[in-house]
């Protein structure tokens, strides 16, 4: 049994230990919104935040995240309004719209590290997380727009 | 469909929260979105006589929700937001109140196909004239309930008014008595509004699927859940045909907690044959004990073929001048060459690709009143029924495919071969199967983009005047491998696969004219070939518009004039009416532009070039114009090419939305780039090479140039969007290397070694 918490709420998982963090969200916990799509910590979808860094749960094992803070993309803003994904939605972002988990989870600690990121820091950053559909102009356009909004929020 | 909403209490808060709906309505299941701040009537609770439904294509309920029925992919082009658009304008519906219906399989809804780029070409006028014949039906009966002369009438935003009284749609639903429906025929003579009077159109909207893809909330085939579920991974065999299971070890396999058993497939359609399914109670137990089971298979006969004996074959073919389809043959050819000035002959080759969609191909499958249910997203339904019915050895009525977002369409979720193997599982093992594929099994199993060697002749007469061009093209032919009935004839009456010569059959008036389509039968029996987003147009047209280039070079004349003097517009060229107004003019009016717009002429810095390409999108019948400007730095040490920008101008007729149609250039152009100088893999002893992203490495956030997209304003037909752009960034690019160094390329991609190579070659 491991014990963690998964968006600010405790759980209680009876899976192995090497089972990918990945499959316990989505299987175990039945939360869709993390996804599946190399399998090897190389595009990005299944991203997800560790005690706030963005991490790939796809390679991440269960055991790893015994008593750590869990964040999906459910639990990113209780309303889903966070200033990204206001911006995803205002910049019309996704397409297929299947990587967009990960990548608003990838942005939202990129803006931590950034808040006023440079083209080169969003290239450093995001070039890990896969868009087939190559939605990439519009992830760079809505980056920008929610770090504004961010800093004029807090300052 | 419970089961789909059902589960433990955490997913209870999530189905408050994620926005799209999944309710019963009798007997079939409505998945679509909601609008925010707008709540239809409950769809189980309606009951027939209180909806309006002029056409099966939308229906109008009592609060006056307009639900448009899809039956197209969602797969990232926003298709249902689109073609609702089209219909609500007629319709004079209020905007915020439309929403989709992405609808399951049945046979009223006739061929269930998305691709092509065809949808909003297809859909236009049937949408617009479903939406014009309920505008007027809604007018006559508020007409009727209101006591007032129709003629006084006016429907605006999902309501009539008559002088200064008014009714809602919903009020005219409740309180009327529509039960006007309209036949096929008058709805084809119904006439549609004129292009000033259009208020959605042409205009800029939220795309209805997007604020869910932001959220978690979205649904693909892989979120599919059913209660009672077993899990199952493939192992794919060594080859894609005539694989056979010699022996299945899975003692390894039992210490995996969960693993259930291994069963090799019994595959009456023959489309897996030699899969071996091996189930557990999760999948993450299903992927550990599938790399555990020892499965032994005698191969197919593609386990001794590769890329190169592909290639070879395809020159073969193309060396034999008595082989394949003729789309054009043109009297005076030979005469042309022998009489010529000079003439230029080149091969043109493109290595193997793959879709590489992000959602790894998956099904849910389950057998339910006798009824076998297929959830997954799919593009070509119509394809894949008929398939399924065969492989489980039932009546096409016994089959029915549930709908859900497509995680990456591209062309793979074309051939729905991915839910034979899941419905063959259930029916194996008697209970409910979700099978995923990982990506290694996704990509073995992929129906990749054939390799393909075309070569073209062109003869020049005085002045570098083209008298004459012949194009000989051999590829593997997705379409005479699943569907061969849907191939045309050619000239000389032997069937080819359109999509895989569409682009060959170009505009350019080249006096007497060859175009021979050739089938790679090695290819069509070692792998299946598939379609991949613009199918043939993105080597036909890679082969075409490097050729001009060169040709131009050879000619002695600018390659911006060289081709603007071929795109006359007479002849077979002149373009007909509706879909192709203007013919080859409209092809000289975007290369012109993007010539402007992207710098032509200019001077360059040290190994920097402009290289032009113009193409007519996916087909002669369709064609969406366009040109591309691509500007490149190239490293002589390492032979690196930097794209440093892209110019796109585009005229596909009617933009139905704007926005939309941008985002479809963006990605399409950036699919171009990628294919160009990103990915590209090779078929190895009857399987492709690459099987992940460790090798195989699609363009990233920081591989994005410039970009300068334009359309030209037109109140033409409106063409396709999805795939065009895809068609004219690579010989653009190519050309673009060309003039910053002088070194061509001949090959998809474009890797560093062939850039110093030909470098080499050139000094």
């Amino acid at each position: 049994m491991t014990t963690f918490k998964l968006n600010d709420r405790s759980v209680s998982v009876d899976a192995a230990e090497d089972t990918p963090l990945l499959w316990v969200i989505r299987d175990e916990i039945g939360l869709k919104g993390t996804k599946f799509g190399c399998g090897i910590g190389m595009c990005g979808a299944c991203t997800v935040h560790i005690d706030g860094r963005a991490v790939r749960s796809c390679i991440t094992p269960l055991g790893a995240v015994a008593n750590a803070a869990v964040t999906t993309i459910e639990g990113l803003d209780p309303n889903g309004q966070h200033p990204l994904q206001k911006a995803w939605i205002e910049t019309q972002v996704p397409q297929c719209g299947y990587c967009q988990s990960g990548q608003i989870m990838q942005a939202a600690t990129l803006l931590k590290d950034f808040p006023d990121p440079s083209d080169k820091d969003i290239d450093g950053v995001m070039s890990g997380n896969l868009c087939r559909c190559m939605a990439y102009v519009r992830i760079r356009t809505a980056i920008k727009a929610a770090a504004a909004e961010m800093r004029g929020t807090h300052g | 469909m419970d089961e789909v909403l059902a589960g433990p209490a955490m997913k209870q808060n999530l189905v408050s929260r994620r926005s799209f709906l999944i309710g019963a309505a009798g007997t079939s299941v409505l998945f679509g979105f909601p609008r925010p701040g707008f709540t239809a009537a409950d769809a189980a609770s309606t009951s027939p006589a209180a909806l309006f439904e002029p056409t099966i294509w939308y229906r109008v309920d009592r609060s006056g929700a307009v639900t448009v029925s899809i039956i197209r992919a969602e797969m990232g082009q926003h298709v249902g937001t689109a073609l609702a658009r089209i219909l609500a304008d007629e319709l004079e519906a209020d905007w915020d109140k439309v929403q989709l219906d992405y609808v399951d399989t049945d046979p009223k809804w006739g061929l269930m196909i998305t691709g092509g780029s065809w949808s909003v070409w297809q859909t236009f006028m049937p949408f617009s004239q479903a939406g014009a014949a309920g505008r007027i039906a809604l007018i006559e009966e508020a007409a009727n309930l209101l006591n007032v002369d129709k003629e006084t009438c006016n429907a605006r935003n999902g309501a009539v008014s008559a002088g200064d009284r008014s009714i809602t749609y919903g009020d005219i639903v409740a309180r009327g008595s529509l039960k006007r429906t309209f036949s096929a025929d008058q709805l084809k003579a119904m006439p549609i509004k004129k292009p000033a009077d259009r208020r959605l159109i042409g205009h800029d909207t939220k795309a209805i699927d997007i604020p869910a893809k932001t959220n978690g909330g979205a649904r693909y085939g892989i979120d599919a859940e059913v209660e009672g579920v077993v899990y199952a991974r493939p192992k794919i065999p060594p080859t894609r045909y005539g694989s056979k299971v010699v022996s299945i070890d899975d003692s390894a396999a039992k210490s995996v907690k969960g693993y259930i058993k291994s069963i090799a497939l019994d595959d009456p359609s023959d489309t897996v044959s030699g899969w071996v399914m091996v189930f557990a109670d999760s999948f993450f137990a299903a992927d550990r004990a599938a790399d555990k089971v020892k499965v032994e298979w005698i191969p197919g006969d593609a386990v001794k073929v590769s890329e190169q004996d592909l290639q070879d074959h395809g020159a073969k073919l193309i060396a034999d001048p008595s082989g394949g389809s003729l789309l054009v043959d043109d009297p005076g050819v030979e005469a042309a060459f022998a009489a010529a000035k000079s003439s230029l002959r080149r091969t043109y080759t493109t290595s193997s690709v793959l879709h590489f969609q992000l959602e790894p191909v998956n099904a849910l499958a389950f057998e339910k009143d006798g009824i076998f249910e297929i959830h997954t997203g799919n593009q070509w339904q119509s394809l894949i029924l008929p398939v399924l019915a065969k492989a489980l050895a039932v009546g096409e009525d016994k089959v029915i495919m549930r709908t859900y977002l497509l995680g990456g369409g591209f062309g793979r979720r074309l051939n729905g071969d991915y839910a034979v193997p899941a419905a063959l599982a259930t029916k194996a093992i008697g209970k409910p199967v979700k099978m995923v594929c990982t990506r290694a099994d996704d990509m073995l199993f992929d129906s990749f983009r054939s390799p393909s060697i075309q070569t073209l002749g062109m003869a020049f007469g005085e002045g570098g005047k083209v008298t004459a061009m012949e194009h000989h093209a051999a590829a593997g032919w997705p379409t005479q491998v699943v569907m061969p009935s849907f191939m045309p004839k050619g000239v000389n009456n032997v069937p080819y696969d359109q999509f895989a010569i569409h682009g060959a059959d170009h505009w350019y008036d080249v006096g007497a004219q060859r175009l021979r389509a050739l089938s790679n039968d090695l290819a069509n029996r070692a792998f299946r070939p598939g379609y991949l987003r613009s199918v043939g147009s993105g080597w036909t047209n890679w082969a075409v518009e490097s050729f001009m280039d060169e040709s131009a070079h050879a000619a002695g004349i600018d390659p911006v004039a060289f081709r603007l003097r071929l795109l006359d517009g007479t002849g077979r060229n002149a373009g007909t009416a509706p879909n192709s107004v203007g013919g080859a003019r409209r092809q000289a009016a975007v290369l012109e532009r993007a010539a402007e717009k992207g710098g032509w002429g200019s001077t360059m810095p040290k190994d920097t070039g402009l290289g032009i390409a113009t193409t007519f999108g996916q087909e002669r019948t369709m064609p969406t114009w366009q040109a591309c400007v691509a500007r490149v730095r190239v490293d002589r040490g390492r032979g690196n090419v930097i794209l440093e920008k892209l110019t796109l101008v585009v005229d596909a007729g009617t933009i139905v939305h704007p926005d939309g149609a941008l985002a479809q250039v963006e990605g399409a152009a950036l699919w171009g780039v990628s294919l160009t100088l990103h990915e590209g893999s090779e078929f190895v002893q009857g399987r492709v090479k690459d099987t992940n992203l460790d090798t195989y490495t699609p363009l990233r956030m920081g591989d994005v140039p410039e970009m300068d997209i334009e359309f030209l304003p037109s109140n033409e037909v409106p063409t396709g969007l999805g795939e065009p752009a895809t068609t004219v960034v690579g010989p653009a690019i190519g050309n673009a290397i060309f003039a910053a160094t002088g070194a061509r390329l001949r090959h998809l991609p474009i890797r560093p070694d062939a850039v110093l190579r030909a470098l080499n070659t050139k000094s």
